[in-house]
């Protein structure tokens, strides 16, 4: 697992190994050792605020602890945002899927749809984005190829109807887990934010409890907006987790550091890869050193 | 809301006065808020370096004009410079060599190529050209399903092509295009990260095959630090003519087309704007420019406030406010001057990230709320003015009477008033910056 963060990362790890080689053991970090640090944590996305705190976490610190202090402190914000996620008691566990356009949450569907498979699960496609031309059948394909059922109408259909169809299909069917695919909305367009308020509450009505996760699906390569796009997507969809896509490039998704932070949304699953296998668990200390490259302390 | 609004005007006046002449100390200092919006902006932090850089250099060189503070005159550089990256003038995309031209459009997952293939089809249609769309993406389920739909709703021509091979299917669409007299074909790649070599060197033998006149990048204006690798690997492997910055209906402020424009040099021609197939405009450097700083359409609001404000009575209501000794004729003579500056929404409309917080303009006092508020201060004897807590019941019912307002709304202001002395006492007492890491445990 953790090879998969490391050779995603490493191209901000290396630039932060560059930086942290600037330090002489015995002695504190000097300012432009500190600059460089700074530069490549902003460098990672994590925004010229966090960055700042962060720097002045290791400010005072002996050469030899700032890589540890550094870790520390970035698995100690990332794990205060993360919670237990709430469990279905009788029925389906329901997952909304919600995001901007294009960070990726299609695709997310079909690898969670390929992550609970493979724990044995029986699970249900909900294909709500109505919107998308041939997102349906995006998701039909995907669905045919991994054999797990899909509920879908045609396109320009209400998303809330589909998700209402699907919650009661899988309480028919048996189905484990339910995930409901929805449209990209940018998270300033209040009508569509307003939609998936009503996909919630027809879930409800099917699924007590549900949605049990609503997962916000944020491009590994958006930037500060990322911030704006969890307040947002919180206050109207009720998120719960993140979905960290597209890491495999050269991007690092550091925005999730402030949005943990400053929204106290954990990271759930990180994007690594174009197969449906390609995604996996987030873990905290591991993408810290993928991040780093270190051993990340407690 | 109110107390928010007349601090923030306050603030933004006190950053952006300093000493008569710009130099090392003052420019520092304003530089240091520039970086930091600049990085929230998410424009990449080397670009930024180097934009400060050039306009330290002209700042400290320049002459100071008559009219403009140095802090509004290091605004104003930035913001020419902002302008000059971004491309200066409007670029507009044109055509030269033998019909069929073909367009190349090429990017990153999900940053909005095939919407931006139909979006364009349907300007140039309306340009009075023939465009044939072909998506070459034989990678993502459905790419090619899309394209299509796209062409039935918005009646645009989609090259139909069995082959499950990109070159093939661009070839045909070229061919296809000359049998059919079409003049512009728009060919939709798939979406590919930029490290990934094999689907790099797919593009590059699709556009050795059908050697696009045009290479477009279409690059989503949300995007982070990365948009600088992620542009200038493209442009490597690739003969990129241009941009196209998608998603900027959002509230992203766009710092990614700066860094794109800073590292490849290349004009961005159009933005995207919504959902719809007519979303598709023109790209404008000098508004992105200021959205880039955050700062509303800041250098209107320095005219503005130049023009208008009296400089030397906001110095004293200044001292004032950081005693908390603000009185009611502090008060009326900021809501003079706010109201010469013209309507309360009109001013709103150039605060900076006003446009991300839309209750803002209805919290605001409307204009026919200001008069009423300075018609109540207008009834108010001297000794009232500055010491409010004076005015008992029967005052009230005076005052009220004499302003043709009810002791209702009287209440409301002297309240609200007691509340933003308050405030500003608060503010002074507490430090600027508020960093929540500070408390915490050293390692």
């Amino acid at each position: 697992m953790a090879s998969i963060f490391l050779r995603a990362l490493t191209r901000s790890r290396d630039r932060l190994a560059e930086a942290l080689a600037g330090l002489v053991p015995g002695r504190r970090a000097d300012s432009a050792t500190l600059d460089e640090l700074e530069a490549a944590l902003l460098g990672a996305d994590i925004g010229p605020e966090t960055a700042a705190e962060l720097i002045d976490v290791v400010r005072d610190a002996r050469a030899e602890d700032v890589r540890p202090a550094l870790a520390a402190e970035m698995v100690r914000v990332l794990k205060s945002a993360e919670g237990p996620g709430a469990d279905a008691a009788t029925g389906p566990r329901v997952v909304l899927v919600v995001g901007v356009n294009g960070s990726g949450k299609t695709t997310t569907i079909a690898k969670l749809a390929s992550f609970h498979q493979s724990r044995g699960d029986r699970v249900l496609i909900a294909a709500a984005d109505t919107f998308r031309a041939a997102a349906v059948d995006q998701l039909r394909l995907w669905a045919e190829r991994l054999g797990v059922d899909l509920i879908a109408q045609g396109s320009g259909g209400d998303p809330a109807a589909v998700a209402f169809d699907a919650c009661q299909a899988a309480v028919a069917r048996g189905s484990d887990v339910v995930l409901i695919d929805t449209a990209g909305r940018l998270h300033t367009q209040g009508n569509l934010m307003s939609e998936l308020d009503k996909i919630r509450r027809v879930t409800q009505k099917v699924v007590p409890g549900g949605p049990h996760e609503v997962l916000l699906v944020l491009d590994g390569t958006t930037g500060q907006n990322g911030l704006r796009q969890a307040e947002e997507f919180l206050q109207s969809a009720g998120v719960t987790g993140l979905v960290l896509t597209k890491l495999d490039g050269t991007a690092r998704g550091g925005v999730a550091l402030t949005i943990a932070r400053r929204v106290g949304l954990p990271i759930r699953f990180v994007g690594v890869g174009e197969r449906d296998s390609d995604l996996v668990e987030f873990d905290a200390r591991e993408y810290v050193e993928g991040l780093l490259g270190t051993e990340a302390a407690e | 809301m109110f107390e928010q609004l007349t601090g923030r005007l306050q603030t933004t006046l006190r950053k952006l006065r300093g000493s008569a002449k710009i130099d090392e100390k003052s420019f520092a200092e304003a530089a240091r808020e520039l970086r930091l919006a600049l990085l929230e902006a998410d424009v990449h932090f080397g670009v930024v370096k180097d934009l400060l850089a050039s306009v330290k250099a002209k700042a400290l060189e320049e002459t100071v004009t008559r009219s403009l503070t140095p802090g509004q005159q290091v605004i104003k550089i930035l913001n020419e410079e902002l302008v000059g990256v971004l491309g200066g003038e409007r670029q507009e995309l044109k055509f030269a060599g033998a019909a069929p031209h073909v367009v190349l459009i090429v990017g990153l997952q999900g940053a909005g190529k095939t919407t931006t293939v139909g979006k364009l089809g349907a300007r140039l249609r309306r340009e009075g050209r023939s465009p044939l769309l072909v998506s070459v993406d034989v990678h993502r389920p459905a790419a090619r399903e899309q394209l299509a739909r796209f062409g039935e709703t918005a009646d645009l021509t989609v090259c139909e092509s069995d082959s499950d091979d990109a070159v093939q299917r661009a070839k045909e669409a070229v061919r296809e295009a000359r049998r059919r007299g079409d003049d512009v074909v728009l060919v939709d790649t798939a979406g590919r990260l930029h490290v990934d070599e094999a689907m790099m060197q797919e593009a590059q033998a699709v556009a050795a095959a059908v050697q696009p006149e045009r290479i477009l990048y279409v690059c989503d204006s949300m995007v982070g630090q990365d948009a600088v690798q992620a542009a200038s690997a493209f442009a490597d492997a690739l003969p990129v003519d241009g941009h196209i910055l998608t998603k900027l209906d959002g509230d992203a402020r766009g710092g990614a087309a700066l860094s794109i424009a800073a590292v490849t040099g290349l004009p961005i021609y159009f933005a995207g704007v919504g959902e719809k197939i007519d979303d598709l405009e023109v790209f404008h450097p000098d508004r992105v420019a200021s959205r880039i700083l955050g700062m509303g359409d800041v250098l209107s609001l320095i005219e503005k406030v130049q023009d208008q404000v009296d400089l030397e009575v906001t110095e004293g209501l200044e001292k004032r406010a950081r005693q908390g000794d603000l009185t009611l004729d502090d008060f009326r003579s900021q809501l003079q001057q706010i109201r010469k500056m013209g309507s309360m929404s009109k001013l709103l409309e150039l605060l900076p990230g006003a446009s991300s917080a839309p209750g803002l303009a209805q919290m605001a006092p409307d204009d026919a709320e200001l008069k009423r508020i300075e018609a109540i201060i207008n009834s108010m004897t001297r000794v009232e003015r500055h010491k409010p807590r004076v005015i008992n019941g029967s005052r009230r019912k005076r005052i009220a009477a004499g302003s043709g307002t009810s002791v209702q709304e009287v209440n409301r202001l002297l309240k609200r008033f007691a509340q933003s002395r308050k405030l500003m006492k608060k503010l002074n007492k507490k430090g600027r910056r508020n960093t929540p890491w500070a408390n915490l445990p050293s390692f």
